[in-house]
C-alpha cells in the first residue's frame, strides 16, 4: 500500500485500509507503553508543537507524551501564555511557528474548520486534536483501537452512542470510522440533540436508549455539556439522567458482555453512574493509554519515515 | 528483491546443517544452557531463532526462552530511505536482566541491523552479554560488529544481493545469490 496522507484532520478522508495501518501500527506501539524504559531514538531532533487554543488534559498530555516516547522535541503553546491572548490571528501564529522549523502541528481549536486551515498554510504536518462541532480523529482512532483490543473484529458488531451527539466531535468521527470499519452504528439522544442529516451516512437514529440496547456490543456515553440545559434543549438534567444515563442495572438489557467507553471528562452520575463508570466492562481507562499508543503511531506515520510506498 | 539468480549458496539440507552446528556451537561456547534467552531479529531471524531452540531442546532437554524483536524504530535511515517501513511488535515477554542474549538473524551485512537491535534490547534491561549468531555473513561491515556464530561466510560484491528463503515465510528453504538489477532502493 502507499501511505499517503501528509495531515490526519478527519477520518472521511482516510480509506479502510489506512484506518487499518494506523491501528495495526499502534499495537508494537502500545507494547512500549508497558515497558519499564519507554523512550526511543526515533523521532530524534524532530519537533512537535501542540497549539491548543481550548483547554484540554487528556488529549493535550497524550500527545506530549506520544511525542516524547518517540523520541521527539514538544513545544507548547498555550492560549494563556502566548501572544494569542494579544490578539495574534490563527495565521500569523501558524507562520511563525512555521518559521521555527517544526515539523508536526497538533491543533485543537473552537472554530471548525482551524484544521483544515492551518494544514493548508503549513509544511509541516497537522493533526487535529479537535475542531469546533466538527472532528475529534485521534479519539475515534483510540476508540477504534479500543474496541478492536477487547472484542476483536469490528465488523457487524453494534455500537450505541448516548449522549449530545449534536455538539460532539467524538460522535461525528467515531461514528464515521466505526462505519467505516463495518459496525453497525446507533446514535441515541434527544430531539434537540441529535442532528437528523446522520442519517443520510445510513447511521440510525433513536431518541429510545432502552429499545437500542439489547444485543449492543459497545456502548459509548458521551460527555453532557451542562450548560447546553441552559439554553433549553432538554428540561433538567434530573430527566436526562433518567432517560440517557448508563449504569450496571440499564447496561444489563444488552444481555451480552458490552463494553462501556466514554471519552473523558465524565459527569459521574449524569451521563454515567459511578458503579458502572469503575466496573469491569468499563474501558475508560484503557482508552486513555490507549490513546498515546494511537497517537504514537500517527506521529510516526506523518513524520517518522519518508511518504509513499509501505514497506514490510 | 530484484536480481538475476547466480547460484545456489545453502540448499535445504545445507541450512539444517548450519543450523544444527550453531546449536552446540552455542551449549558449547556457553557451557551448557544456563541463563540463556534466544531472540530473533524480524522477520527471518524469528524463524531461526526457532529452530535453534528446537535444536537445543533435541541435545539439552532444555526449552529456552524466545523472543521476538522488531528494529524498526531503531533505524538510523528512516528519514532517508524515502519508504515507510511497517513497524511490528516486538516480544520480549521475560527479563532479560543479567542474561546471555543469544541475537539472531539471517544475514550480517552492513552491521547496521544489529547496531539497532543491540539498541532495542538495551532498552529492555541489561543483559550479561549478548552474543550473534547468523545463518550468512556476506562482509561489508560498516560497523565494528561481528558474529559469534556463523552458518556460512559468503564474500560478495556490492553488486550482489544475498537473499534467504525459509520455509515458514516464503514456503520455500534456500539460500541464493543474486546480481542486483540496477539501482535498486534496498532496504
Amino acid at each position: 500500500m502507499k501511505w499517503k496522507p501528509k495531515d490526519l484532520l478527519d477520518l472521511d478522508n482516510l480509506t479502510t485500509e489506512e484506518i487499518e495501518h494506523i491501528l495495526q501500527t499502534a499495537k508494537p506501539m502500545r507494547e512500549i507503553l508497558s515497558r519499564p524504559i519507554k523512550k526511543l531514538p526515533t523521532l530524534r531532533g524532530k519537533s512537535v508543537v501542540l497549539l491548543f487554543y481550548e483547554s484540554s488534559t487528556r488529549t493535550r498530555t497524550s500527545f506530549e507524551s506520544a511525542a516524547k516516547i518517540l523520541g521527539a522535541d514538544t513545544t507548547n503553546f498555550t492560549v494563556a501564555q502566548s501572544s494569542i491572548t494579544k490578539g495574534e490571528s490563527l495565521l500569523d501564529t501558524a507562520k511563525t511557528i512555521q518559521a521555527m522549523n517544526v515539523d508536526l502541528v497538533v491543533v485543537r481549536h473552537s472554530s471548525s474548520g482551524a484544521a483544515d486551515f492551518l494544514a493548508d498554510t503549513l509544511k509541516a504536518s497537522v493533526i487535529n486534536g479537535g475542531d469546533g462541532q466538527h472532528a475529534h480523529p485521534t479519539q475515534a482512532l483510540l476508540d477504534l483501537f479500543t474496541i478492536q483490543e477487547r472484542i476483536g473484529d469490528i465488523k457487524g458488531k453494534k455500537v450505541v452512542i448516548v449522549g449530545d451527539i449534536i455538539h460532539s466531535r467524538v460522535a461525528r468521527s467515531n461514528a464515521i470510522g466505526l462505519q467505516k470499519m463495518g459496525a453497525d452504528v446507533t446514535l441515541v439522544g434527544p430531539p434537540t440533540l441529535l442532528p437528523t442529516e446522520m442519517s443520510y451516512l445510513g447511521i440510525k437514529l433513536s431518541h429510545d436508549l432502552d429499545k437500542e440496547l439489547p444485543g449492543a456490543d459497545v456502548v459509548m456515553a458521551l460527555r453532557l455539556q451542562l450548560e447546553r440545559q441552559q439554553s433549553g434543549l432538554f428540561p433538567s438534567i434530573r430527566e436526562y439522567s433518567k432517560l440517557y444515563g448508563l449504569s450496571v442495572d440499564r447496561i444489563k438489557k444488552t444481555g451480552k458482555q458490552t463494553i462501556v467507553m466514554h471519552p473523558g471528562p465524565m459527569n459521574r452520575g449524569v451521563e454515567i453512574a459511578s458503579d458502572l463508570a469503575d466496573s469491569v466492562q468499563s474501558v475508560i481507562e484503557k482508552q486513555v493509554t490507549n490513546g498515546v499508543a494511537i497517537r504514537m503511531a500517527l506521529i510516526y506515520l506523518l513524520i517518522g519515515g519518508g511518504t509513499g510506498n509501505v514497506v514490510d | 528483491m530484484e536480481g538475476t539468480p547466480k547460484n545456489k549458496i545453502m540448499d535445504k539440507d545445507g541450512i539444517r546443517r548450519a543450523v544444527s552446528r550453531i546449536s552446540h556451537e552455542i551449549v558449547e561456547k556457553n557451557k551448557g544452557t544456563k541463563d540463556l534467552i534466544l531472540i530473533g531479529i524480524r522477520t527471518r531471524g524469528v524463524p531461526l531463532a526457532e529452530r535453534i531452540r528446537e535444536k537445543i531442546l533435541e541435545i539439552e532437554d532444555i526449552n529456552l526462552p524466545l523472543g521476538l524483536l522488531d528494529i524498526t524504530l531503531y533505524r538510523d535511515d528512516l528519514s532517508t530511505i524515502g519508504v515507510q517501513p511497517v513497524v511490528h511488535e516486538t516480544k520480549v515477554p521475560f527479563s532479560i536482566e543479567g542474561k546471555t542474549v543469544i541475537l539472531i538473524d539471517d544475514v550480517l551485512f552492513t552491521g547496521r541491523t544489529v547496531r539497532a537491535a543491540l539498541d532495542a534490547l538495551i532498552d529492555l534491561g541489561r543483559p550479561q552479554k549478548i552474543q550473534l549468531a547468523v545463518l550468512v555473513d556476506r562482509g561489508h561491515r560498516e560497523l565494528p560488529i561481528r558474529a559469534d556464530y556463523v552458518g556460512k561466510n559468503v564474500p560478495t560484491s556490492s553488486k550482489e544481493i544475498i537473499s534467504v528463503c525459509l520455509e515458514e515465510i516464503d514456503n520455500n528453504e534456500e539460500v541464493i545469490l543474486l546480481e542486483k538489477s540496477k539501482e535498486n532502493n534496498s532496504i
